[in-house]
């Protein structure tokens, strides 16, 4: 098959001729219509006889017209007036277009690439001289229409000559009116501004050139309980060190790709490391985090306090312990045989379980306390995804299905409900929460997201097994799990709308906000990275993709752009409400660009090498092939985590700063103090005078 | 409406539809999938020491790489004779009081998958060096090294086994590098891997998503197979790139008698059933690759050929037809033999 546009292509070489003659066919056209057009408005003014009168052109004259209009009728120059509208109108009508009368057509028999490369060359000077002829055409057309003009001026200029009075008048005025100007005091009168209700905030005395763009503080809120917000602050601080750690884990398994003889000690090996990053990366920042931002979502959305914050150090407690339990015993080769996130053993896992428990306890009597009428949305998304992962991780650890296949399809069921229930479930539920909360406007439809829950329930549910395709595991249950992928596109679709809808209002505010950039990139990765989820899971793109390390790259892209994108976004949001203190904004915004760029040089070489890597399998090539042909891709990924563990430092760093702040006491606060002491010393002066 | 306002009616619904939900999809199908199984006849349990060694194979999480399932898809066909069907898992039960059934299926095969490997590779040598480090045997490996598995010794025991490790491959210096027990209870379970063949009579499952045969040009010449690529799939791992072999553990084929012989028979009676002709020389025994792997005459010759004219090895060619003669007539032999 020869390429279409080659030299050897009779078929492309007759499309190019087509092409040309469609193309002067078009030019031949539109020249042939203007000058129709110009040639029934030259009659038309003939027949017309005279222009229009005066008084639509003094609508038109502008204020530089008028003044010298005005200037002409004082010295009676009139001679002058004609030179002057000459110069202003004429320029008015630029012409364009190029155009040409001849064409050529070509038939099929001519199928010789001798004669047609003859007959491009012969239309090459053809087109030329076509050309030249179109612009000395227009050029006429130009002249006659020139012409046409000054003689309206000419008849212009005799009725301005014999004006009246009246319009003379009537032109002064519309000087006036032309010339009139705003004093710039309209609005705020001449008394000296006063901010009496205390309602300007970060006003900057320092004009000096920002090197970052200059966003918005966190605005104050209705004060949190000081009990509360050391409970919450100690979930996210834990969160924190779990994330570094988790990712630290993470960024070496990955550089192991490339040096697989990085070291020999069993507790450091591949295998035993790779179930740490994810339980770790799961259990202890993800999760910590957002049950931290719940304890302060819960109560504030029923409008009273949290029920319990005892409760909630136990489950503070119980959580840690379980990962420091679990990171244990799984480097010294103990699991839960095999099943992803269900690696650790049972005694582990009901100690975080445990912690789930009282805190669904905890928000559950909250709840019940509450007193607004209504349950806001954000607590049917986290109150539920609490009760869900009871079940989830219930039913996952029973031991009474679990012989030959029975594990797998628990399996399939575990590790996905584990996903979509806990994580995605429950951060929607914060975002539900915190983006209305930071654009100050509220959710755009409470209704779609009511939408989304349910349809998320009855189609998540289903989808687990698609991490069997073509497995011995049922070939209908697979059917239902590749269907209810399908089916996610309507929870999806529901929560990007109403997210982007509640955004797209306020779309202003996210180029002066440090945490409506983290919310808008968790959105758009919600849309993409859940809609690949659905990609992923038909037969067809299974059969390339499945056991390859596109699944790796989709893990991240939802894992880390959804969910922890979203996280990061509430935490900045909240964390410098509780404390009063806020993250250098430098490296906020280097946080969030080194997390971005990271996870895209990780994902999209990953999933394309992926892809290929696929396809070689499917030619038959050789196992060790595909091994070696992903180097490459291994080496932008280690690069891609690079990026991204190091913004999980600075993130780490702006936490530090935000609970402890900048270690260099305020100015004002310095001076108040100095106050103070001298105020006492002076009490104490007088008292021993006395 | 009351649902949404009354927390106990709101969450209550929440989980009864996710419970419902859950029961249908997951813990009904396992629990029939559970019940309405049972091991093939022709399907042995794993002995003691296999068990140990699927332990092993747990708790250094073998599974992130490797595999357990042949998919009855068509690119699947190299890991397996057959697709998997749910009897081959029927033996798979709960471990222990603390641990669950294991899930060794995997999800991700950045390594080959293991279905089958004890028919693939059925030499303890080869698996020991390869745990050792396995860029000693597959030098574009990146599977980890396994050295804790191994115990340096200055005088083996008889009853141990030395595993043979160039110098260069090692951690330390001196000693004899003896598998574990754990290393050889490892070894002993990926040996039992292997598909069971199932009963008279019942159909084998269909491959599915066939490669499109290409169509052949020019009458009845038929395409040449790629005979390297073959060799890297079957050959490669013992017999190494350069037909070099590796020294003490697999013979050369580069200069070989046997290769370089005009005489085919020896050659295709060694690939298809196997050779222990040169185990005196401390060659470990080479297993039927040929029968193991469900070669056709044509990916033999093909094979063959490829050896008879690398790496300086200048033989005769064979073709397909002469080949499958001999493959019939080497299989009539060991028929004969039994």
């Amino acid at each position: 098959m020869k390429a279409f546009f080659s030299i050897h292509s009779s078929a492309g070489l007759l499309a190019c001729l087509l092409l040309l003659f469609i193309v002067m066919l078009g030019a031949s056209l539109i020249l042939a219509i203007r000058v129709k057009q110009l040639l029934a408005a030259s009659r038309k003014s003939r027949q017309d006889g005279h222009c229009k009168p005066l008084r639509a052109y003094l609508q038109q004259f502008d204020r530089s017209q008028l003044t010298q209009l005005l200037s002409f009728r004082k010295n009676n120059q009139k001679a002058a007036l004609l030179a002057a509208l000459l110069l202003s109108q004429a320029l008015l009508q630029p012409l364009n277009g190029l155009a040409q009368p001849t064409a050529k057509s070509v038939h099929s028999m001519w199928s010789e690439t001798g004669v047609l490369i003859t007959l491009v060359l012969i239309a090459i000077p053809v087109c030329v001289g076509v050309l030249i002829l179109a612009a000395r055409v227009l050029r006429v057309i130009r002249q006659q229409r020139y012409k046409l003009v000054r003689d309206e001026a000419e008849q212009l200029v005799e009725q301005l000559a014999a004006a009246d009075e009246d319009i003379v008048t009537s032109l002064v005025k519309r000087k006036q009116a032309l010339e009139y100007q705003l004093t710039n005091y309209e609005l705020a009168g001449r008394e000296q501004a006063d901010d009496e209700k205390g309602l300007l905030g970060n006003v900057q005395n320092n004009d000096s050139l920002p090197f970052v763009p200059l966003k918005k503080k966190a605005v104050q809120r209705p004060p949190v309980s000081g009990e509360l917000s050391k409970l919450v602050l100690w979930f996210l601080g834990c969160a924190s060190f779990w994330l570094v750690f988790g990712t630290s884990v993470g960024e070496y398994i990955g550089v192991k790709f490339m040096a697989p003889d990085a070291d020999h000690v069993s507790w450091l090996s591949f295998g035993r490391l790779r179930p740490v990053h994810t339980n770790v990366v799961f259990w202890g920042w993800a999760s910590m985090a957002m049950l931290g931002l719940a304890y302060y979502v819960v109560p504030r959305v029923g409008n009273n306090t949290i029920a319990s914050i005892r409760k909630g150090w136990w489950s503070l407690i119980l959580i840690n312990a379980a990962l420091v339990l679990g990171t244990l015993t799984l480097m010294a080769g103990i699991n839960n045989a095999g099943g992803e996130y269900r690696e650790w053993i049972w005694p582990v896992m009901a100690l975080f379980a445990l912690g789930l428990l009282i805190s669904l306890g905890n928000f559950l009597q909250t709840i019940a306390r509450r007193t607004t009428k209504e349950i806001y949305i954000s607590n049917w998304y986290i109150v539920s995804a609490l009760i869900f992962t009871a079940i989830i991780v219930t039913v996952g650890y029973l031991p009474f299905w679990q012989d030959g296949l029975g594990e797998t399809i628990v399996q399939g069921y575990y590790m996905h409900q584990a996903v979509g229930m806990w994580f995605m479930l429950f951060t929607l539920g914060l975002v539900y929460y915190f983006l209305p909360q930071q654009l100050n406007r509220p959710i755009y439809s409470y209704s779609l997201g009511i939408l989304a829950f349910w349809a998320q329930i009855v189609f998540y549910t289903l989808i687990g097994t698609h991490h069997f395709v073509f497995s011995s595991i049922p070939w209908w249950l697979q059917t239902v799990a590749i269907v209810g992928s399908a089916g996610m596109i309507i929870p999806v679709v529901a929560g990007t709308t109403n997210f982007l809808m509640t955004f797209s209002a306020s779309r202003h505010k996210i180029s002066s906000s440090y945490t409506l950039p983290f919310f808008l990139v968790g959105v758009i990765f919600y849309f993409t990275g859940s809609l690949q989820g659905t990609a992923e899971a038909f037969r067809s793109t299974n059969l390339i993709w499945h056991f390859t390390d596109f699944t790796v790259a989709h893990s991240h892209i939802t894992m880390y752009g959804i969910i922890s994108f979203l996280l990061w976004a509430c935490i900045y949001a909240i964390v410098p409400r509780l404390t009063g203190k806020e993250a250098p904004q430098i490296t906020v915004g280097t946080h969030f660009w080194l997390a971005l760029a990271g996870l895209l040089v990780y994902t999209v070489p990953l999933m394309y090498g992926a892809t290929l890597k696929g396809l070689m399998w499917k030619e038959g090539k050789p196992f060790i092939d595909g091994v070696v042909f992903m180097a490459p891709y291994w080496l932008w990924r280690a690069i891609g985590g690079s990026l991204m563990w190091l913004s999980h430092l600075f993130f780490a760093w702006n936490m530090y700063k935000m609970l402890s702040g900048s270690g260099v006491p305020d100015v004002k606060d310095l001076a108040l103090e100095q106050l103070k002491t001298q105020h006492k010393n002076n009490e104490q002066n007088i008292l021993s005078a006395e | 409406m009351e649902l949404f306002n009354n927390h106990k009616k709101l969450f209550r619904a929440a989980a009864v539809l996710f419970a419902t939900l859950t029961v249908f999809v997951a813990v009904l199908p396992a629990l029939h999938n559970q019940e309405n199984n049972a091991p093939l006849p022709q399907s042995e349990p794993l002995s003691a020491s296999a068990v140990r060694g699927k332990a092993v194979y747990i708790a250094n999480g073998c599974v992130a790489c490797h595999t357990q399932q042949v998919r009855n898809v068509d690119m699947d066909k190299v890991w397996g004779t057959r697709p998997g069907i749910a009897a081959d898992y029927a033996r798979n039960h709960r471990i222990d009081t603390w641990r669950n059934t294991a899930t060794l299926m995997g999800t991700e095969r950045t390594g080959p998958d293991l279905t089958n490997i004890g028919l693939r590779q059925p030499a303890i040598d080869w698996h020991l060096t390869h745990l050792y480090n396995p860029r000693i045997v597959v030098q574009q490996s990146i599977m980890p090294a396994y050295p804790w598995l191994f115990i340096i010794k200055e005088n083996p025991a008889k009853e141990d086994v030395v595993v043979n490790v160039p110098a260069e491959a090692r951690d330390e210096e001196g000693g004899k590098i003896v598998a574990s027990a754990e290393a050889l209870d490892l070894v002993a379970y990926l040996q039992s891997l292997k598909q069971v063949a199932l009963p008279d009579g019942r159909a084998t499952p269909e491959f599915l998503y066939k490669k499109q045969q290409a169509v052949t040009t020019g009458g009845s010449k038929t395409i040449e197979l790629d005979g390297a690529a073959l060799y890297t799939a079957n050959c490669q791992g013992c017999h190494q790139q350069n037909g070099e072999g590796l020294k003490g553990a697999f013979p050369a084929l580069k200069g070989s008698s046997v290769v370089l012989d005009n005489n085919p028979e020896l050659m295709v009676d060694i690939i298809m059933n196997g050779y222990t002709g040169r185990m005196q020389e401390g060659f470990g025994p080479m297993p039927p690759v040929g029968t193991n792997n469900n070669l056709t005459p044509e990916e033999v010759a093909a094979i063959m050929n490829h050896e008879k004219t690398s790496w300086g090895n200048n033989a005769k060619k064979v073709t397909p037809d002469q080949v499958k003669l001999l493959v019939e007539k080497v299989q009539s032999l060991t028929k004969d033999k039994k």
